[in-house]
This record gives C-alpha cells, structure tokens and sequence, in this order.
C-alpha cells in the first residue's frame, strides 16, 4: 500500500519559546496603539524567591519550642538610632506606602483599621496624608518622594515616622505614574495639579542629589521635626550593598529595601520586568553593609517585595531582616482581585489573579480607584478586618516556624535555619544547597 | 530683639527657640549670628516672626517656613525656602540650586542672582529674582508665578504645569511644552503687585510671560520626542 498524505507523519505545531503567545500579544498592541504597556502590580517573570528556602527545624542538635505554650516574640521596634520616639510594633509586618489616589480613600482608610488592630504601622505615599488614613492609623509613616504632592510641615510633624523615598523595587530610577482616569478633583486638589492629565511623578528628589546631599536632607527633616520621629530611606534593590552603606552613611533610622516583585500602582511594563534585582538577593549584601558598618540591628532592616506569607516574613528575618513591609498582599487581603468579581473582570478582558490595569481606576473591587461608586463597593471595617485577620495569621506562621527552629522571638531567627533548594537561591541567600554544607561563592576550605 | 548665636549655641537650640514662637508671641524679632554656611537655619518656622541672618547660610535655609519673615544678608545655599508653605524669605546675595523648590505660598525674593533650577517643582509660592536664573529653572512647576528681572538660562519651563514665569531679560531657551504666551490685564495686575513686594524697580510691561503649552498633559504617541 502507498502512502498517502493523510498517513505520512507530520511535524506538531511548535510554539516558540522566544515569540511567545504573550510577546506577540504585546507586539501586536505596541504597533496599534503606539505605547507602551502601562499596568500595576510587581514583576510577574518567575525569579529566585523565598519559596526556593526551606527551613531545617529543629531536631537533635538543636531544640524546639512547643507551639501555642512557649512564647516566641514578635515585638519589633524601628529608629533606635537617633530618633527619640522610635516606632514599636507588636508584628515585624507594616503596610507599605501605597498612595490615596493610586488606592481609594475607603481602601487607605481600611489599611489604617487592619494595621491598628494588629498593632503595626502603615504608610501615606505619593499625594500626601489625608486625615481618614491619619485618623485611623494608630502609627503611621510619612511619605517624603521626589514629587512632594502634599507635602507640609503640618502633616510631616502629624507622622510617626519619616520615610524619604528614593526608589521602589518595581521601578528603580523611575518616578510614579497616576493617569488621568484617577485624577478626581480631590486628587487633582491634594496634588496641586489640572483634573485629568496624565502625571508623572519625579524620578527623583527636586532639591538633592546623591548621598552628602542626602545627609544634610535628613538633618533638615530631623530639625523640622526635632529629632522626634525615625526617618527611614526606602530604596529599589539595585545595588544593596552600597546603598545600604550611604543610607546610614547619610543618618538613616531605617532602611527599607524593595526588591522587583514589590509591587507599583502603575508604571511601564518594561520598567517592572526588567529593572532592579529580587528581593531574594537583596538581602545578604543589605545586612552585609550593617554588619560592616557594625549596626545590623542599630538601624535597622525593612524587606519588602513579594511577601505573602509567614514562611516569606520568616525568611526573610532569618537573612537579618528586622521587619518586613507588605503592599500587593494587603490588597489581596482587602479584596483585590478575589473571583467573586470574575464576571466583571472578564469585561474588562482580564480574569482573577491577573487584573492589573489598576492605573485605568475600573478596579470592579473598588480598591485601585478613585470612581465613587466603585469605591463605595470597599466596607473599609469590613476590609480592615481582613486585613488584620491575615496579618495575625501570618504572625502565626512565623512564629510556628520560629517555635519550629527553637526561637522564642522571630529575630533570633538565623541564616543557620535555612537551606537552599536551588543553586540560585543558595547563591542570593547564602545559605547552603540542602543536603549539602555548600554555597556557590563560599570557599572549599 | 533676640539675638542667637549658631557658633557659640548650635543649629538645634536655634531651631528649637524659633519653632517655640506662637502667633502671640512678643518676641517678634530675632537675630541670627555667625551663621557660617550652617545648614538647615531657620527652617519649620511657624509663626509671624521676624528673623534676621547676619550672614550666608548652606543648604535649606528657610525650609518649609510658615508665616515668618526670613532675611538672609549674605548669599544662601542650595533649596533656600524649600517646600514654603506662607511667609516671606529675602535673600540679600546669591542664591544656588534649586531655591523655592516646591515651594506651596509664601514669597522668595532674591536680590542677586539664582542658580539652576531655581522654582523647581514649584506649586503655588511666589519667586523674584532681580538678578538672572541658571538652567532648568521650573522644572516640572505647577503653581505660582516666577519673575525674573535679568536673563534665564536653558530649558526654562521644562514640562511645567500652570505655573506663570515672568522674565524681562534674554531665554536661553525654552524646555519641553513652554511657550511664551499673551501678557495680559491680569498678569501686568499680578506682576506689578510682586515686583512691589520684592523692592524692585522694573516695569512690568517689560516682562515676558510664558506657561504650559498644555501638549503633554495626555500620553500621546506623536509626542513621544518630548517624552
Ligand atoms: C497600589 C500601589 C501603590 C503604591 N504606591 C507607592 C507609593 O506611593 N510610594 C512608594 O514608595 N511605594 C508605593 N508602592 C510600593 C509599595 O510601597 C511597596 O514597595 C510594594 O508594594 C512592596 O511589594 P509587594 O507589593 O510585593 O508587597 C505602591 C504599591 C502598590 C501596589
């Protein structure tokens, strides 16, 4: 019998790994509308992470606690250095800077409920302080950005603490984004600027320039304030060994570092993906420059960028963290993205878990968005309860795990309690490939 | 009148007895001796005092002040009156980067001449400089009225926003989006009223106004060379 063409056997149709189904989606957008890609949320290319840790427990060499009867702490408090009224926290979790336009009022008003009644902080962000998120935080951490939108003495005296941003982990180098759709009149107001023009923020700060300036910036602030409050300087990872070093060089309280997961409001796809370093591998050299500079734990250490739950806050404080900031998971806890809006996101061509386009203010659960009535959605008692149900669940987690490893308090977690699952994690953490005693980078002998 | 002196007592006790001033109070009128270049003199002021600078100060002087009125008799460094909210800070000498910047209200004037930058950022205070301004002087300014008596350098007005600027001398050039525009009734009214204020002689209808060409305001793709 002949072949025929039905019978001969055919090649499959193969994707390829470089133009993929999503490259070329984007391709395709690029050269019909001729911009590029704007969105919120942090890096969603898989990186080395804190899941790519394991902790090693307790056993015969070392001894566990028992859980729910031995204590282990979770008390952190944040500018011992210099500040006379340093910030004390009953959980090493606080709220990242998240800004009320970027996030609706009732949205900011639930961050400062869930993170009062779990006895953390959180913080204002671009766009200045507004009094719901004053009045409902018990601590609260001022914002102090390149863009000064409502920026005052007044409120700056009202915070608990400073924060003076220089970077993000979602876009290092680059300054924020609010596009027209959210510039309401009381964002326009707040930010002295026209109704519904697209804004950039500052990249970076308007009145200085590297880290000499920077220290003569934070003594201004310090006699603004009369050296009460800590003043915190947040960075993008990038290079975390060095800026860690300038920033206490400069009379830091705190340093708050954010690796490329952290997430953004909004700002260039291409910024997100393919600027800064992971959190992962920010955290060695960051504690690194404390040690050198002998004040690991006198200033102390903020991580932040893709945590989501006590395993990542455990870790994280095993690496020499002190504290760890959350944003994209508190927005999740609020209700961000949750499938009960799945019909509405499926309008807006999305689906649960991927909605991103938070600058266009649609938001369906009323969180990234400045539309009364989709606002109105957010129950900010409601919504704070979440959010402090999650955080005490992920204090929780840590301390199972800190019990686990034989800790009575999350800080005397240690690099000793981790190993590695992957080269990679091995190589950023510095904490041996599991099974082994090495680490790629560590000597032989 | 107060008198205080940086040398002998420091910058903190400084700042603390001027912060300590309340509307009611009656020391009304301070002096600052042997400034020496210190940084951050006089800054988070908050009550209608008078304070007097015998000399020329770093970085910040004057920052964020509210409702005081500031007098430096010397040059000032880098982000004198920084983020003002009210009040009025006068500069006898030169000013260096960035003055003004971001400033919200309140009055600067600088009797020489300002460096780059100057009213950068700017959102609603008031800036005359009787001398000449360096480069990328309002940059990204969103409110208030700058005026210059002498020349501006390059890239005046970068992507600014509704800030007016006022300039009777030469423009090195104009930045991205800054136009000159129409000098009308209401400016020459504005402009008349600052210049006063400021002790200078200058007619306003020597001025040339310029603001926003209102063209980036929106993305778009046509515009992406000024981007
Ligand atoms: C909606 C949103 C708005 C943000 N706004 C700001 C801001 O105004 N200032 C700032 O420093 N960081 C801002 N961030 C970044 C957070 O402060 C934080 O660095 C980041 O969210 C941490 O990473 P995570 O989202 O993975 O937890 C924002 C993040 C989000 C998600």
């Amino acid at each position: 019998m002949k072949d025929t063409d039905q019978t001969i056997p055919r090649t499959l149709p193969i994707q390829s790994a470089t133009f993929t189904n999503p490259i070329n989606a984007e391709i395709r957008r690029a050269a019909a509308t001729g911009i590029y890609d704007i969105r919120g949320g942090g890096a969603k290319r898989k990186v080395p992470h804190f899941d790519d840790l394991l902790f090693l427990g307790a056993s015969v060499s070392r001894y566990p606690l028992e859980g729910y009867r031995e204590r282990c702490e979770t008390s952190v408090t944040l500018g011992t250095r210099f500040a006379k009224k340093p910030i004390e926290l009953d959980i090493p979790i606080t709220i990242a800077g998240m800004s009320f336009g970027a996030l609706s009022g009732p949205a900011k008003e639930a961050l400062g409920r869930g993170a009062s009644m779990a006895g953390t902080s959180t913080t204002t962000g671009d766009g200045g302080m507004t009094p719901e998120e004053r009045g409902h935080s018990s601590k609260l951490v001022y914002q102090y950005l390149p863009s000064r939108y409502g920026m005052n003495p007044n409120d700056l005296r009202k915070a608990d603490a400073i924060e003076i941003v220089v970077g993000q982990g979602a876009k290092p180098g680059g300054g924020g984004m609010l596009l027209g759709q959210k510039i309401s009149d009381r964002v326009a107001e707040m930010r002295t600027l026209p109704k519904g023009i697209d804004q950039r923020s500052a990249c970076r700060h308007p009145d200085w320039t590297g880290p000499d300036d920077l220290e003569i910036k934070i003594l201004e602030l310090r006699e603004i304030t009369g050296w009460q409050v800590p003043i915190y300087v947040k960075v993008g990872a990038t290079r975390p060994y060095y800026d860690t070093a300038l920033a206490v060089k400069a009379g830091a309280d705190v340093v708050v570092m954010d690796g490329m997961q952290g997430g953004t409001a909004a700002t260039q796809d291409v910024f997100i993906e393919h600027v800064g370093i992971p959190t992962l591998a920010c955290i060695r050299p960051a504690v690194q420059a404390l040690q050198d500079l002998g004040v690991h734990r006198e200033v102390q250490l903020v991580i932040s960028g893709g945590i989501r739950t006590g395993a990542d806050v455990a870790k994280a404080m095993a690496l020499g963290a002190d504290a760890v900031a959350i944003g994209t998971a508190a927005l999740i806890a609020l209700g961000d993205n949750d499938p009960k809006w799945e019909a509405e996101y499926q309008k807006l061509g999305t689906t649960t878990g991927a909605y991103d386009d938070w600058h266009e203010g649609k938001d369906p659960a009323g969180i990234t968005t400045q539309n009364p009535e989709l606002a109105a959605r957010l129950d900010p008692v409601e919504a704070g309860r979440r959010l402090r149900n999650y955080l005490k669940v992920m204090t929780l987690e840590a301390q199972t795990i800190a019990r686990a490893c034989g800790h009575n308090h999350l800080h005397n977690l240690e690099p000793e309690d981790l190993c590695a699952l992957t080269m990679e994690a091995a190589a950023m953490a510095k904490v041996p490939l599991a099974g082994t005693d090495w680490y790629p980078g560590k000597a032989v002998f | 009148m107060q008198t205080y002196d940086v040398a002998e007592n420091g910058l903190r006790g400084l700042n603390a007895a001027l912060q300590a001033q309340s509307d009611e109070t009656n020391q009304t009128s301070w002096e600052v001796q042997n400034p020496k270049g210190s940084h951050a003199i006089a800054v988070g002021l908050d009550a209608p005092i008078e304070v007097t600078v015998k000399g020329s100060t770093g970085y910040y002087c004057a920052g964020m002040n509210q409702q005081a009125t500031i007098r430096v008799e010397g040059s000032v460094g880098p982000g004198v009156a920084e983020n003002m909210m009210s009040g009025t800070v006068v500069v006898e000498g030169d000013a260096s980067q960035y003055a003004g910047a971001t400033g919200h209200g309140g009055l600067l004037v600088i009797k020489g001449n300002a460096s780059s930058r100057c009213g950068i950022s700017m959102k609603g205070i008031d800036i005359v400089v009787h001398g000449n301004i360096g480069h990328m002087s309002a940059f990204m300014a969103q409110a208030g009225n700058l005026v210059v008596c002498g020349d501006a350098g390059d890239a005046l007005g970068d992507s600014l926003y509704e800030a007016r600027l006022f300039v009777r001398g030469s423009v090195k050039s104009l930045g991205a989006d800054c136009i000159e525009k129409e000098m009308r009734p209401e400016h020459i009214e504005i402009l008349t009223d600052l210049l006063e204020r400021a002790g200078s002689d200058a007619k306003p209808e020597e001025f040339k106004r310029y603001g926003s060409a209102r063209q980036l305001y929106n993305f778009d793709v046509d515009n992406a060379a000024a981007y």
